[in-house]
């Protein structure tokens, strides 16, 4: 098809988004390693102690909301880098929109997961 | 998906060493990427001796000595030879800059000489700057106004003057565009740091009433932000400016007209 370098390059319009992706990646990103530095020390304080005392520790309300608060940012931070890591090096429409699907599913399942492992340690069984 | 190998007629292959000039004692040899469009052969690297004591002492110089006295065939762009025109603008000794300001006593050992990466090639050391061009023009590089033009000057104080130093300055020589990873894979949507340095430009020039229409134009996942901060094309910008900086002013308008 003929199409004049303009055409091609204007292509189909701008997206007019991705600000907000932007936003959100560096958002996440700042507010992740602020909370993987309270869970490092967190595990820290719990090395050595008995399985009690951990699940006695993860069942405080303050502890709980940050690993939940933690998985969260980790799991949107994750989903938003590996969508720009597939955008940047998938071209192929087909296998770029399955990609960008497993992502989406990989994160919110391992986020969910992860959410239903600490709420269930909290909750007691 | 991005390749990473040359496809088989693509690849370089060793190419033909030209003779030593004559009776010269001082001699740097050069090594130059070749392709001819019209013969059905792979791109070769051809090996060049030139005369220092009867040639100046730029590469640009030096392709021009081998363009008169040893191969007339050898094709490259130059114009103004003092790095204001950006015709000559190819990948020495690794890096993108203007074959014209490059000295060759800058280079140790063998002077090697590519086009601009991933750009196609016309022949030789011309890339086909058809796209990066367009993608120039689709950032309307000019001043957009909807009130009356006033009878002499649109005016514009010292200061927001001042804000478009490091801007203007750009002579789409191309080298930047050409030395992004995220140009490589994705030249075809990312405009590229040349383009959105220009864009910028207009965005911070006091006197253009077409801000929002521009950053709209730009707010895309690939027009802007395939730029992942990489800086090449602050490294490699022969005038000095800093493209990176400039896409970071964008993001950060985008991102203050949302907040």
């Amino acid at each position: 098809m003929m199409r004049t370098p303009l055409s091609r390059v204007r292509g189909l319009g701008a997206a007019h988004h991705g600000t907000e992706q932007f936003w959100l990646e560096r958002l996440t990103g700042a507010f992740s390693v602020i909370l993987l530095v309270i869970l490092i020390g967190i595990v820290i304080t719990l090395v050595g102690r008995s399985h009690a005392t951990v699940i006695a520790t993860l069942s405080k309300p303050l502890v709980t909301v940050i690993f939940v608060a933690a998985i969260i940012s980790f799991s949107i931070h994750m989903k938003l880098v590996m969508q720009v890591v597939i955008e940047d090096y998938v071209h192929t429409p087909l296998r770029k929109v399955t990609l960008l699907m497993l992502n989406t599913f990989f994160c919110w399942g391992v986020g969910l997961a992860c959410v239903f492992a600490i709420l269930k340690i909290s909750f007691g069984p | 998906m991005v390749e990473l190998t040359l496809p088989k007629n693509s690849r370089v292959v060793e190419g033909k060493t030209w003779p030593k000039p004559e009776g010269a004692t001082n001699i740097e040899e050069l090594r130059v990427y070749r392709y001819d469009p019209d013969q059905d052969a792979n791109p070769r690297i051809d090996t060049y001796y030139v005369d220092r004591d009867d040639c100046g002492p730029m590469v640009l110089d030096a392709l021009i000595w081998i363009k008169n006295n040893i191969d007339p065939t050898l094709t490259f762009r130059r114009s103004c030879r003092e790095g204001i025109c950006g015709s000559c603008a190819m990948n020495i000794d690794g890096g993108n800059t203007l074959a014209c300001t490059c000295g060759m006593d800058e280079i140790k050992g063998t002077v090697k000489i590519y086009p601009l990466p991933h750009m196609p090639v016309v022949k030789d050391l011309v890339p086909d700057l058809t796209n990066f061009y367009a993608q120039h023009a689709s950032i309307e590089p000019w001043l957009q106004t909807t009130t009356p033009e006033p009878s002499a000057e649109w005016k514009q104080s010292h200061d927001d003057r001042q804000k478009l130093d490091g801007l203007y300055e750009c002579i789409l020589c191309a080298c930047c565009s050409a030395s992004c990873p995220s140009y490589w894979w994705n030249s075809d949507r990312y405009l590229g740091p040349a383009a959105l340095l220009q864009a910028y430009r207009w965005i911070d020039d006091s006197r253009d009433e077409a801000t929002g229409k521009r950053l709209d134009n730009l707010e895309d996942p690939f027009r802007l932000y395939r730029c992942h901060t990489i800086m090449n094309c602050a490294n490699t910008c022969p005038k000095g400016l800093n493209p990176a900086k400039a896409i970071a002013e964008i993001k950060k308008k985008m991102v203050t007209r949302q907040l």
